[in-house]
Order: C-alpha cells, then structure tokens, then sequence
C-alpha cells in the first residue's frame, strides 16, 4: 500500500489528542521528528495496519477535543494508523456525531423523535435556536433513548476532558444552561426513576436497579451480585451452554434468534480466536431499557459478558456502547475498572484460570450500526454496512472470527438462568416465548418507563399499568421498525409468537402510546425521515426507496381517498421490494410502520 | 490471443433453477450457473474482475427457504438450492430497482440499462418531477479522467479497484451516508491534491460511464463519440517489461480510449497511467 498524505499539519491539540490514545510516535513516518534511524526502516506494513481499529475511537479523540475533524488532525490520524486517508474520511463523515467541518465547541443534540415531539421538541428547538449563543451549534437528533424524561437535549462541550450534560425533561432555560455550563448543570435524576415498578418483588432483570449502588461492586455482591459467575464455572461451558438452551431464552434485539444454539454455534468452531460482542448501540426511536440497566446496574452486565465470553469460549469482550450515553459510557467504564481491579476481569477470572476482559467501544450517533455486522465494521475502523450474509457471524464474525453478539437485556437474563436454574426460568412466561421481557413505555402514559412482565401479559395489561391516557389513538409497537395497533387489540398477548399472528411484531420492546391530539400523519413522516437519515446507503431499494417513500408521505400527508390512492399504491410498491431486496433489516423494516397505518388505521382512507 | 488459466478441478454440484437441474463447478455463484445455463439475470454492480458487492439489488432471484430475495452475483450455490429466477416477486424487485436508479441517477451511458428498464416495463418518472436525483455538476479537474457522479449508482466497483482489491491505492471510498452517500477522495478534494495514480482502472469497471476518460468525455459533449466508427486492436504495451496487454479503441484513426482485455491473466484489465494515458505520442503527426 502506497499511502498519500496530504499537506494538513495537525494543531497541538490535535496531536495531543490522539498521541493520549497511540502514544507518541515513534519515527518520523508517523510524525515524530526525524531521527537517524529513520533513514534506515521504514514503519507501517502489517504491524501497523493491524491497529486499523482504532480509527473510531482516534475519531472520538479528535472530535473530543476540539469539535471536529479537521484535515490536518485526520491525516496525522492516519498517518499513526497507516489508514488511507480517503478511508478514514469515509468513516467519519459516515457518523451523525463527528463533522469534518468547523464548527462551535459545544454542540447541543436536541431530540425530535416520536416521544419528544409529542411532548414540545418543536417549540424547544425554536426556542433554542433564538437563544443559544455563538458558541453553540444545536443539532436535531434522533432518539436520544432518554423517552421517559421526553423532550430531552444533550450537550456535548469539546475539550479536555470532553464535558457532557443532559437536560430532560428539556425547557429552553435548562437546555441553554446545559450547554453554557455543562458541568455545573443539574444532576440527572437516578436511572431508578425510569422504572415506576422499582422495589416491587419478583423482578428478575431489574430488581437491582435502584437497590444497589451503581458504583459499588461490593454493594452488588451483597446483592447476588458473581452467584451466577460462580455457578458458570461449575457447570463449565458446555454446562452453562445446556442451560440457557434448556431456558429457551430468545435474543431480545429483535430476532429473537435462541441464544443457546447462537452460543453453541460460536463455541464449536475450530477457529481461534472467538470474540464476544455485547451490542449497547441502543438506537431504535423509543427505546431506553439498556441504558436504565447499565446506568442502574452496571456489574451485572460485567458479570453476564463474562459469562458468555466463559461459554462461548472467548477472552476479548467488546461492548459497544451507543455514543449519546455519556452516563452508561462513565457507569461501565467505572465497573469495568473495578472488576478488573478485583480480579473479576484480567488473565484469571475469580481464580479460576480463565482469561477474558471487555473493551468498551463508543459509537457515534449511527443507528444503523445496532444491526450486527455493522457494528463488526465499525468496530473494526470501516463504514458502518451490514455485511450480506451468509457468512454468519457464528462462522466470521469481529476481524473474521467466530462471534457471538447478544445485545444487553439478553445477557442479563442470563444471571437469573444460571442463579433459578433453567426449569425455573422456563417457568416464567409462556411456552414459546420463556422469561420476563423489558418494555420501553412511552407517549400519552402517567407513567412512562421501563417495565419488566412475564412474557405473555397483554399489550392492555402493560398500558393500564403504566397508566395510559384517555383518548388513545394508535400504538407504535416495536419502534421505528415495528407497526401500528389499534386501540381495540389491546389483547394481543405480548409475545413473540402472539404479536406475530397479530401481524406486528416485538421488535426491541417499545410501546409507545398516541392519543387523538398527535396527527399519524406526521408521525408517519418523521419515521420515514429516520429511515431516510439513517439509511447507510450501500443497496438501492434503501438509499433511494426511503428517499421516495418520505416524499409520497409528504404529497398525501394532507390527502385521504382518491387523491392518495396512486400515492399509496406507489408506497405499497416500493414498500414491498424494499422488505425484499434490501440488504438488512433496516431497509426490510423500513415500510412496516407506513404500511400498519395504511392497513390497520385505516389512516388516508 | 488470450491465454485461459484452466485452474485446479472442482467438484460439481447440482441443484435447480427454474425447474430444470443445473450443474455448476463448487464455489460458483447463482449467477455463474444461471448464465452457464443460458439464463440471463440483469448485472449492475458486479464486475467480471470484482467481488460484487452486491449493491445495486438488480441481479435478486428466490430461493426457496429464504425470507428475503437473494443476489445471484454473490451467493454461492448450494447442492440442492431451489432457486427461481422469473418469478413476480424477483421481477418485481428488478422493476422497482431499476425506477429508483433511473429516477435519482442518469443511466444514459450505462449499458443496459435502456433495455432492461423497457423489458421490465420501469417507469422511473412515476414518482413525480419533483423526486429527488443525484444533482452533481461533472468534476473536471485533470486532464485525464472526468468524473460526473450524476451517474453513479455506488456500485462501490471504483472503490474496490482502487483499493484492495487491485490497485492498492486506496484514494477513493464512499463518504457520508444514506442518499448523501458519495464516491469521493480524501476531504472531497479536486483529484490533482488527492492520493489518484490516474491508473484509470476505476475508469475501467465504472459501469454507468460516471467515471469516463476525457476524450471520451469531450467527444460525447460535442456529439463526436460514435462506438460503431471504433475499432479494438489489442498491441503490447511497450514502456515497461511487465508487457500489459493493451486494447486500443480508434475512431477516425485517432486512438480515443485505451482498455485492457479483462480476462488476460496479466493484467485483468487493470493498466498503469503510462498504458491507459500515455497515447499521445502515438498519434503525434506534427
Ligand atoms: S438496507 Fe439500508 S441500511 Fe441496510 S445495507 Fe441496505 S442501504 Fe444499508
Ligand atoms: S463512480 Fe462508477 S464505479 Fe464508482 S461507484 Fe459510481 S458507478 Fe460505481
Ligand atoms: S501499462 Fe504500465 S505496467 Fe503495464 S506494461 Fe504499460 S507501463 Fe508497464
Ligand atoms: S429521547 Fe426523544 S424520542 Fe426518545
Ligand atoms: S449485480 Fe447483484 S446486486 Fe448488483
């Protein structure tokens, strides 16, 4: 490889800022200065190039410090990673949150999802745009997965360190004093007030939240905390595999794919090494229950990632962490250290002479990278594409190697299988769909949040408990990919198999609630406009389709009958070769909310 | 002549296509057997030299037991596989693909394309006059290729032959995402400040003619290019002793463009800037 490198010079900051991640450079190849020996070697080749994922986390360093990508900081980026700089261009103007454009220090990411317009982001993002000074840019964001607490703003003031503060539920006034002054604004509320069950019994998945302090690994033993661990090592892998198979446990991003024969799968193959990934790139439009997790209960997903590393037969655990979660990002980092430093992560485990430790990975606002070969890609320092499959991750996964991703609410219910044992768990929920579930309650509810049900209660049941408004319209079932009900199938079982034959589906657990004041119309526009922004790009009944379906959507968003009728003859078209020819799920899913509102709302008729 | 590597023997596999057996040698992909079989399947972003990326979704087919179509250019075929590939639902997805490209990019170089869209009956103008399109005024910032992204349809082709899997180059990717999404190099520069050899073998699998030499280019824009008044001589390269084979196009007894047989084990195409470029001299009559 005959790398080019361009005339930019990098500032200080800049140099200093990924030199805090490389380390100084050792030869002028890579811009130290030029000494003896480097007339006579030359750096770079595979040793270096091997360092390639690193790019993403070297992005992060460079729009940390200084609040974008400047063409000097990238190139001296590249140069320490002998990354083509035209590739790593590609990469950073492939995420939301970095800008190779200059731009003022503090950006202010304010949320105009589903849930927060509904609660007031229009007049909050006017406010603000009157009222921020110079020195702050405000950005439009997708969900900000802080629903419950909807509007909700993010500031984030470059800088070293980088300062971060949120704001939700957002007024003009705290947002600008969010941005102003990041670090001393107000405290966020504890995660334990995004779950109204909180301190009730019988909670599998939550019942610490909120119990115990988040910071303290000690506090989490006293609390069940490593009982799992423990009984992990006694089974053995094989042991540990046979349960969660036995549990009938099912992935809860949205595949629901059985996490026993995905682990199996990994473990078997011949290939070394087997990595592990743990997918926190919580970005689908509503949902926030693994953030309230990692915020209210960080060791037990050290302790579940362990668990799956011990099963599956890795040593490396990724855990990538969506990039707007600066709290779950510090709450884990923390947790991280401290069972490092406990000989709970570390080249033998609870003395048990097993080897496996967790890097955390940032992402950095790219919803698209929560599909799982996207996030292998962005791991490793390319674009964030899915990759078509077959392969299959089990098969070449992370850097081509046998890999089992699960994202979290799946692995922590791997705590109470080992700790109940596998009858026990299977016990709870239905036949077909075993184990409590997560659901992200939002919308025209008294109590939004995060709730914890036997899998099998109904869509009603959730409502009433969360406390749902009169005047319901419609509910948004499994997020942005998921459809619409009606107020009448409030007696879907939530299940996978019941929302299944009731024609929706589950998909990451959000339930959010719509009453008549919010017109479906524009509601619909906004989920096409996030299919249209978050689209990668690479397979053209995605790149272009979303494209087209936003544009039919905003001609009948005023028309009903015959005037929509060829409208929505179009949408069905492109809708149905998009679900069919798409690469990944996102353009597969992208038509299924329009189309629910179509079919079962009867809207535009 | 062009010398064919025979290559290792492979077993056979076999399986159906369109309700007769097909037999294929292992390793080959659906669009292999299905061409071998004398089935054609329309192809955008796959190349003879490439590994497609199987972007464009023109080439998708069923195959039994599969949620969602499949693209023949890059799934391998499996004993047994039941594959259909004039099905509604695969047509219907071509029909679609070929309205969305058409509607958001100009095809009017791209080989092809015309016929599909008249044989699967796309009507790209459906969605209105108001549909987005790709609007890029054509880069012109060297001498000796022209880049006009009006016609990209990111197969990704270019990307991979400047990359890893030819060039070894890596001056271009594609930045930013979704419909923004652009073939580009380094900060978007002109090509004179990027890291481009001007080995034209981007130019060379561009299959929508977005990337285009720049006689070609020029004679285009002055209603002078004329295929059927062009000639092909293959000659050798004669400036270094790797000895490319080159193709030589001539119009008018002007050499107007300069390819490289793709299936010559030497070069597969690919040529350095001196073979693809380098012509001037040959038609020096001064
Ligand atoms: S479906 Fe959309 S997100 Fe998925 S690969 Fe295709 S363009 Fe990318
Ligand atoms: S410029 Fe040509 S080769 Fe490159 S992506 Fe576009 S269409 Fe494909
Ligand atoms: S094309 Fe380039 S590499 Fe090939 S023979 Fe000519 S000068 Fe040599
Ligand atoms: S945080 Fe705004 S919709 Fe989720
Ligand atoms: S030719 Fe197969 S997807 Fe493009």
């Amino acid at each position: 490889m005959d790398l080019h490198f361009g005339d930019g010079k990098p500032t200080d900051e800049e140099r200093a800022a990924v030199d805090a991640l490389l380390g100084p450079p050792e030869s002028s190849w890579e811009g130290a200065d030029r000494s003896d020996a480097d007339l006579r070697w030359a750096r770079g080749g595979r040793a270096a190039r091997d360092r390639r994922d690193l790019l993403l986390p070297g992005l992060h360093a460079l729009n940390d410090r200084v609040g974008w990508i400047s063409e000097g900081g990238l190139g001296y980026l590249c140069r320490r990673l002998t990354v083509p700089p035209a590739e790593a261009y590609g990469v950073a103007t492939f995420y939301a949150m970095f800008s190779v454009r200059p731009r003022p220090a503090t950006v202010l990411h304010v949320c105009t999802d589903l849930a927060c317009t509904a609660a007031g982001a229009g007049d909050l993002c006017a406010g603000l745009e009157e009222r921020a000074g110079s020195g702050v840019s405000v950005e439009r964001s997708p969900c900000l997965g802080l629903c419950e607490r909807a509007p909700a703003a993010l500031a984030v003031r470059a800088g070293d360190p980088v300062r971060t503060a949120v704001a939700a539920p957002a007024t003009v006034d705290e947002a600008v004093r969010a941005a102003d002054a990041p670090d001393s604004a107000p405290e966020e509320p504890p995660a334990v007030l995004a779950v109204p069950q909180a301190g009730q019994d019988g909670l599998l998945l939550l019942g610490r939240v909120g119990v115990v302090d988040p910071a303290s690994l000690d506090d989490y033993r006293a609390h069940g905390g490593y009982t799992a661990l423990r009984r992990a090592f006694e089974l053995g892998p094989a042991g540990v595999i046979r349960e969660v198979t036995d549990s009938g446990l099912a992935g809860r991003g949205g595949a629901a794919f059985p996490t026993g024969r995905k682990w199996q799968a990994t473990a078997s193959r011949p290939d070394h090494p087997h990595y592990l990934v743990c997918n926190a790139d919580e970005s689908e439009p509503g949902t926030f229950k693994d953030r309230v997790l990692m915020e209210g209960d960080p060791y037990a997903l050290v302790e579940a990632m362990t668990i799956a590393g011990y099963a599956t037969g890795a040593h490396k655990g990724y855990l990538y962490l969506r990039g707007e979660y600066p709290r779950a990002l510090r709450r884990m980092e923390h947790a991280i250290a401290q069972a490092r430093a406990r000989g709970l992560l570390g080249d033998d485990v609870l003395g048990q002479g097993y080897a496996f430790d967790i890097e955390i990975r940032r992402g950095a606002g790219a919803y698209i990278c929560g599909e799982e070969t996207a996030l292998f890609n962005s791991i490793e320092g390319y674009r964030g594409e899915p990759r078509s499959k077959p392969p299959f991750p089990v098969e070449k996964g992370l850097f081509g190697r046998p890999t089992a991703e699960n994202n979290v609410e799946t692995l922590v219910n791997v705590l109470p299988i080992l700790t109940m044992g596998a009858p026990a768990y299977a016990a709870v929920g239905t036949e077909r769909s075993t184990g409590p579930k997560l659901f992200c309650v939002s919308g025209s509810v008294e109590r939004p949040g995060v709730y914890e049900l036997p899998f099998g209660a109904t869509l009603g049941e959730l409502l009433r408990l969360a406390g749902v408004r009169p005047g319901l319209r419609a509910v948004l079932l499994g997020g942005a990919a998921g459809s619409f009900v009606r107020p009448d199938e409030l007696d879907v079982p939530l299940t996978f198999e019941g929302t299944r034959e009731a024609g929706a589906t589950l998909g990451s657990g959000v339930v959010m609630a719509f009453d008549a004041s919010v017109p479906l119309p524009r509601l619909l526009l906004r989920i096409a406009g996030f299919f249209r922004e978050e689209s990668c790009g690479q397979c053209v009944p995605c790149r272009v389709g979303t494209v087209r379906q936003e544009e039919a959507l905003r001609r009948i968003a005023e028309r009903t009958g015959a005037a929509a009728a060829d409208d929505i003859a179009l949408l069905r078209e492109v809708g149905r070769a998009m679900r069919d020819a798409s690469i990944c799920g996102l353009g597969q899913t992208a038509w299924n909310a329009v189309e629910s509102v179509i079919d079962r709302l009867g809207a535009y008729t | 002549m062009t010398v064919t590597p025979l290559g290792i023997p492979r077993r056979m596999l076999e399986f159906t296509v369109d309700g007769a057996p097909v037999r294929a040698p292992e390793g080959s992909t659906i669009l292999d057997a299905c061409r071998a079989a004398g089935k054609d399947i329309p192809t955008l972003c796959q190349g003879d030299t490439l590994r497609p990326k199987n972007a464009c979704r023109v080439c998708v087919v069923e195959v039994e037991g599969s949620r969602t179509l499949v693209p023949a250019c890059s799934r391998t075929a499996e004993p047994g596989m039941v594959v259909r590939t004039g099905t509604e639902r695969a047509r219907h997805s071509r029909k679609i693909v070929l309205e969305l490209l058409a509607s958001s990019a100009d095809l009017s170089t791209t080989p092809g394309a015309a016929e599909w869209i008249k044989e699967y009956e796309a009507k790209p103008d459906r969605f209105g006059p108001d549909a987005a399109r790709v609007n890029e005024e054509p880069r012109i910032d060297n001498e000796l290729y022209v880049r006009d992204y009006a016609k990209c349809i990111l197969c990704y082709k270019c990307v991979d032959a400047c990359g890893e899997q030819w060039q070894n180059t890596f001056a271009i990717s594609v930045a930013g995402r979704g419909f923004d999404a652009r073939i580009a190099v380094e900060h978007d520069a002109p090509l004179p400040d990027s890291a481009c050899v001007y080995c034209g073998n981007c130019v060379e699998v561009c299959p929508t003619g977005a990337l285009a030499p720049k006689t070609e280019y020029d004679m285009r824009a002055a209603g002078t290019w004329d295929e059927s008044r062009q000639t092909e001589t293959s000659t050798v390269c004669a400036y270094c002793g790797v000895g490319c084979t080159l193709t030589l196009h001539v119009q008018d007894n002007e050499i107007v463009k300069v390819t490289s047989p793709h299936d010559n084990p030497v070069t597969h195409g690919n040529l350095c800037i001196k073979g693809r470029f380098g012509y001037q001299h040959v038609q020096n009559r001064g």
